[in-house]
Parts: structure tokens; C-alpha cells; sequence
């Protein structure tokens, strides 16, 4: 590893070096489950629908990923950030359901952008107490990370319960997003497709963050050798809580996203998304977002293909993927560093 | 004879040894002392959780080892015996080879899953145990032609142990004498002889590397410690241990599924029991047991008294909720771990110097 050069003036940030055999992975397997499905129509179906719940759990598990990198943290309670983004969701949702009703893409839309807004500021502010109270007195201890983390997310998960009520509660999604396109045999439902859109915006979005800006380059260094940013005079702390915070507003997006393709609310909704949050994050090299992106695409695909061909075991697979990848790449696809 | 039996691991405060013992007569009495089945199903949750959380406690607390996949190996236990007397019908021998079966399966699967990410760090070890308990958890309830899904499967046991079955006519002191009460017994005294093998086991020198381990991995391996093979056995030890606890549990309940064995309430509760009693003492899942359980089973029903006295208050009437039970239980639970991290146990034994 080449000493990171000062970046002064107009000296170009040096980019993440690639690694391409587990990218290829993705489409590989997909490709393999061509014959397997049989049909083509139904094969694009669940290629699509693969594709958006790995954005889906993608957005949900980069934040918990990266602070992981940066910091040695990992927050048990991250299932619980899932589901504050989608109950805050609902404060928009509910009372402006004129809006996300009518007949019109823009209201349509800007409805559930305000309700992305509004949930991402409540789960930010969320983790932003969460990191204050729990995270902070507990630093370099794993077992009571652990244990605090896991507490804090009963906590939350039963104060949902105290302000929401302990009934499930219907989200709607709105007019434009209901329903598919049809071209000739295959179907597409348009929802899967916002999903899409929404999920490789965010991962964009991340990527220039990461590899464009100061920024991004203090975090990379952060992950790959916390003491010596420390050494060069970077509050690596300030820096640890912004992207805390950060990677908190994302699972509350991750949630409004969730809640609105289930449909349906419960407290632990985001508990149960949170095992394949772990799994992907396993998969990708913990620390590692670009890896978490390959590992939540292929997690995604693989258990809808297992969910048409043996319905019955298809969550089974996401632990056999798990195996397959560990014992391929022990650390995960993308190890980080030192770990 | 009694520290023999105790593996030289004496209670060390009078409190808690009064407290112990008044436990254990409290148990053995609990048939005649109280009745009604209600209580007599506290005493059998109470035995059966103390074996459970001990044997969690061996991980967590003595190891330093994170699991989430204990309820899955309770959940073995517990449908192995179920499964096996429901198909087999109901003989000693189905009883038997259900154990066996199921010893068989969650030895495999502890060793697996230990070999596989105990060599990293705790951690991984916890994440790993989460998906797996999980994924498990959901097939158990998809599988619904073997297991009885989300309803789960009833079953008869031997006839010995059927109430039905009345071996004195009369009734002693208000309780009929009779397979149930029998059924008790057995629970109650394999409960004591499991716990008193736990206890023998962490106060082994095995015992003792696991707690060298838990302090500073890095030195107990180069003193010659292969920390994988402690760690692999300590977690064989526990799920077993476990799997004895769910096989009691089914022969009690003579119903196994998945809501009373594998969800992940139950995993709380024993998370939440092992830190309240005292992580790293065995006494503490006596204590934590018998405090969570009859809170769980008394001090609800107080709560919904106490909600629809403040009414006036929607906020606290809501927060006082029975069903918010672990609300309460989740702050007592972070508290306990910033403040108390030797919970009642190490507050009593500290108390006692």
C-alpha cells in the first residue's frame, strides 16, 4: 500500500483500486438460473424483483458497514433504525394520502419524497441519541457493544409500540407506483423499478462521496488506518459520528422503502430484514460498501431464484451463499485492511 | 459432601445462600405450597430457564462468547422429543432415541458453526449465530408437514407422566398424585443435576481457561491455549446443555412450537436474565430466573392495573401497557449493563466481603 499523498490543489483523489471477479459474480448467476427457471418472462420477473430488494437491503446495510470500518462498531440496533424510518414515513404518508392518491406523478412523487425526507431526519436524530447514550460509553468492548446495542433496539422497537399503537398499520403505495409495465410476455412491477433507481441513485451517490471528495478519502482512510488519520490531526471522532449518523438516515430510507413493498407495519419489521443485513454485510467484508453492494445483489437474487424453485427453503440458501462465499474468500468478498 | 457438590463454588454471601435455598425448597415444596396449575407451570418455567440461562451464562459470561443461536438448540431439544413421541407414539423408547437424535443434531451443528466463525472473533460469531437461529426459525415453521409450523405439534407423552394417570387415590395436601406431578419431579431434579454439571464445568481448569480466554485471548493462546478448541467445546457444552432444557420443556408442555421454543423473545428473555442475575456466575441464573419469572408472570398483571389507574395520562398509560413489558425490561436491561455488569449476584457477593 502506497503512502497517501497530501491532496493539495488541483491533485486528483486517489480512487479505491478494483477487484473484478466478484462483480462478474452477479451476472453470472444469473445467467446460470436461465435454465434452471425455464421461461424467460418469469426469469426477467425475478431478476428485477432480486435486483430491487438487493437495493433495498443494500441501503439498509452500507451505513452499518461503514461504521463498522470506521469505527469497530456494530450496531445490533440497526433493525430498529429500519423500522423508525418506516413508522416516521407514515407521518407523511397517512395525513397526505390526497397527495400519494391523486392522479398525479408529481404529487405522487413528491409525497413519497417527503416522507424519505422525514423519515431520514428522524432516524439521523435517532442515531445521533442512540451513538450519544449507548455507542460512546462503550467503545473497544464488543460484548457489552453488543449487548447495549441489542438492548437499545428492544427499547426502540417497544417505544414504536408505545407511540404507534401495538396494531399493524397499512402503508399504501402511492397511485404511480402501483401496478407494472407489460412488454409482451414480461411483467414489471413498477415499484420494483422505483426501488432500482432509488437503490443505484444511493450507491452513486456513496460512490462519488467515497472516492471524489476529501471527504470520502478522510473516511477510506479511516477504515484502512484509524491511528494514523489520528496522527495527521483529523478528528476522526467528529468524523465517526456524521457518518453514524449518516449510515442511520440511510436505514431510514432502507425503511421507508421496506414498508412500503411490505405493505404492511410492524415493529419488527426492520428485525426481520436485519438477519439479511448481516448476511450481506458477512458476504461483502465487513467494512467494505462496494462489497456490500455485490453481496446484497447476489444474496437478493439467489433467494428469489430459491423462492421460485423450492419455495420452502429459499432462506436457507442466503446461509448456504454465506458458506460458499466464506469458504471462497474467508474475510468476504472485498476484505478491508486489517481485518 | 455439599462443596463437592458444588464444585468448591460456594455461594460466599449468607443473602445469597439464604436466597438459594429458600429457591430450592421453594421448588420442591411449590406442588403443595401453592395450587392451581398456574403455579406449578411458573415452578417448571422457573426450573427448566434456570438450566437455559446457566448454560448460557457458560458462553456469555464465562467465555465472553455472544450467541443468538441458544434458542435454536432449545428449539432441538424440544422438537426432537416432540417430533419423536408424536410420530413414534408414546414409549420410553421414542422419548429416548427423540434425545438422542436430537443431542446428535445440535452437537453437528454447534461444532459446525463454531469451527466456522468462532476462529475470528466474537462478533462475527454473534452475526453469524443470528442468521443461522433465524433462518431455522423460519424453517421450522415452513416445514409444517413434519413440524406443525406456527401451530405446532401436540403429542402424548409415556403414561407414566400423563395427568391422567393417579398413583395414590387420595389427594395429599390438595394436589392429586399423579403423572403431571411426577412429570415435575423429573424436571425439577434433571434441572438441579444439569446445573450442578455446569457448575462442575466452570470451575474445571477448563472452566478456568475459558475465563483467561474471555479476559485477553492473545495470552492465554501463547500460553499454549488453542483458544478455537476451548471456544468450539465451550459452545458444544452450552448447546447441549440446551437441548437438555427443550427436551424437558416438551415433556412438560407436551407441546412443542415455534412461539414457545424458538422465537426470539425467548432469546431476549435469557439475555436479559443473564445480565440481570450476574454475567460470569452461575448462581446469577438462579436468582435472574426466579426474579423474571415471576415478575413476568405477577408483576404484568400489576402493570394493567397501574395503566388503567392513569388513564388520565395516555402517555404512561401506554408506556404501563402489559404488552410493554419489555420496554421496561429493555432499560433495566441497559442500566444493568452500564452499572451492574456482576448484576444481583456480584452486588450480593460484593456486598458479603
Amino acid at each position: 500500500m502506497s503512502a497517501v499523498p497530501t491532496p493539495a490543489g488541483g491533485e486528483a483523489i486517489p480512487a479505491a483500486s478494483l477487484d473484478i471477479v466478484p462483480l462478474l459474480l452477479v451476472p453470472a448467476v444469473a445467467l446460470v438460473m436461465i435454465p434452471f427457471v425455464g421461461s424467460f418472462p418469469a426469469w426477467v420477473t425475478l431478476t428485477i424483483a432480486g435486483l430491487a430488494m438487493g437495493m433495498m437491503i443494500f441501503i439498509m446495510a452500507s451505513g452499518l458497514t461503514l461504521v463498522f470500518g470506521l469505527m469497530d462498531v456494530l450496531n445490533f440496533g440497526h433493525g430498529a433504525f429500519i423500522a423508525v424510518g418506516a413508522y416516521a414515513a407514515t407521518l407523511v404518508l397517512l395525513p397526505l394520502s390526497g397527495w400519494s392518491g391523486a392522479d398525479s406523478v408529481l404529487l405522487n412523487l413528491s409525497a413519497v419524497a417527503l416522507a424519505i425526507l422525514v423519515a431520514m431526519i428522524a432516524t439521523g436524530l435517532v442515531g445521533l441519541v442512540f451513538e450519544r447514550l449507548l455507542i460512546r460509553p462503550v467503545y473497544g468492548q464488543h460484548l457489552r457493544q453488543i449487548l447495549v446495542t441489542m438492548g437499545g433496539a428492544i427499547v426502540t422497537e417497544q417505544l414504536l409500540g408505545v407511540i404507534w399503537g401495538p396494531d399493524q398499520i397499512p402503508l399504501p403505495i402511492p397511485e404511480t407506483l402501483r401496478g407494472a409495465f407489460v412488454l409482451g410476455d414480461v411483467a414489471i412491477e413498477k415499484y420494483r423499478l422505483f426501488a432500482v433507481v432509488v437503490g443505484l441513485a444511493v450507491f452513486l451517490a456513496m460512490f462519488l462521496v467515497l472516492n471524489r471528495t476529501r471527504l470520502g478519502l478522510l473516511i477510506r482512510a479511516g477504515v484502512e488506518n484509524r491511528p494514523m488519520v489520528e496522527a495527521l490531526g483529523y478528528r476522526i471522532r467528529t468524523l465517526f459520528v456524521g457518518v453514524f449518523v449518516a449510515g442511520s438516515a440511510l436505514a431510514g430510507l432502507g425503511g421507508v422503502l421496506w414498508g412500503l413493498y411490505r405493505e404492511m407495519l410492524t415493529a419488527t419489521l426492520g428485525a426481520d430484514v436485519v438477519v439479511m443485513v448481516f448476511i450481506v454485510i458477512i458476504i461483502g467484508g465487513l467494512g467494505s460498501v462496494g462489497g456490500c453492494f455485490i453481496g446484497a445483489l447476489l444474496t437478493a437474487l439467489v433467494a428469489n431464484y430459491a423462492g421460485f424453485l423450492a419455495p420452502k427453503v429459499a432462506l436457507a440458501s442466503n446461509i448456504l451463499l454465506m458458506v460458499a462465499i466464506l469458504l471462497w474468500r474467508p474475510a468476504g468478498l472485498y476484505p478491508v485492511g486489517k481485518r | 459432601m455439599l462443596r463437592t457438590l458444588l464444585s468448591d463454588d460456594t455461594p460466599r454471601s449468607r443473602v445469597l445462600a439464604a436466597l438459594l435455598v429458600a429457591v430450592l425448597v421453594g421448588l420442591v415444596v411449590a406442588p403443595f405450597a401453592v395450587s392451581g396449575p398456574r403455579a406449578l407451570n411458573t415452578a417448571a418455567t422457573i426450573c427448566i430457564f434456570v438450566v437455559l440461562v446457566a448454560s448460557y451464562d457458560l458462553l456469555l459470561g464465562y467465555s465472553g462468547i455472544v450467541s443468538f443461536a441458544h434458542t435454536m438448540f432449545y428449539g432441538i431439544g424440544a422438537y426432537g422429543v416432540g417430533l419423536a413421541l408424536g410420530g413414534m407414539g408414546p414409549t420410553w423408547w421414542a422419548l429416548f432415541s427423540g434425545l438422542g437424535l436430537a443431542l446428535l443434531v445440535t452437537l453437528v451443528l454447534a461444532l459446525a458453526i463454531g469451527l466456522l466463525s468462532l476462529r475470528v472473533r466474537a462478533l462475527f460469531f454473534a452475526m453469524i449465530t443470528l442468521a443461522v437461529a433465524s433462518v431455522f426459525g423460519v424453517l421450522a415453521s415452513q416445514l409444517s408437514d413434519f413440524t406443525g409450523g406456527e401451530d405446532g405439534r401436540n403429542f402424548t407423552v409415556p403414561e407414566v407422566l400423563r395427568p391422567g394417570t393417579r398413583f395414590i387415590e387420595a389427594e395429599v395436601l390438595g394436589r392429586a398424585v399423579d403423572g403431571k406431578l411426577l412429570t415435575y419431579y423429573i424436571v425439577l431434579v434433571a434441572s438441579v443435576a444439569i446445573f450442578l454439571v455446569l457448575l462442575r464445568v466452570v470451575n474445571s481448569h477448563f472452566g478456568r481457561v475459558l475465563q483467561a480466554i474471555r479476559e485477553n485471548d492473545f495470552r492465554a493462546e501463547a500460553l499454549g491455549y488453542r483458544t478455537v478448541v476451548y471456544r468450539t467445546l465451550a459452545n458444544v457444552i452450552a448447546a447441549l446443555a440446551a437441548t437438555l432444557a427443550g427436551a424437558l420443556m416438551a415433556l412438560w408442555l407436551r407441546y412443542v412450537g415455534p412461539k414457545t421454543v424458538l422465537s426470539f423473545e425467548v432469546m431476549t428473555d435469557i439475555l436479559l436474565i443473564v445480565v440481570i442475575g450476574g454475567m460470569g456466575r452461575m448462581y446469577g441464573a438462579v436468582i435472574g430466573t426466579v426474579l423474571f419469572v415471576l415478575a413476568q408472570n405477577y408483576l404484568q398483571a400489576g402493570m394493567g392495573q397501574a395503566s388503567q389507574a392513569l388513564s388520565a395520562l395516555p402517555w404512561l398509560a401506554k408506556a404501563l401497557h402489559p404488552d410493554r413489558w419489555m420496554l421496561w425490561m429493555g432499560m433495566l436491561f441497559i442500566l444493568c449493563v452500564y452499572y451492574f455488569p456482576t448484576g444481583i449476584v456480584g452486588k450480593l457477593r460484593g456486598a458479603g466481603k
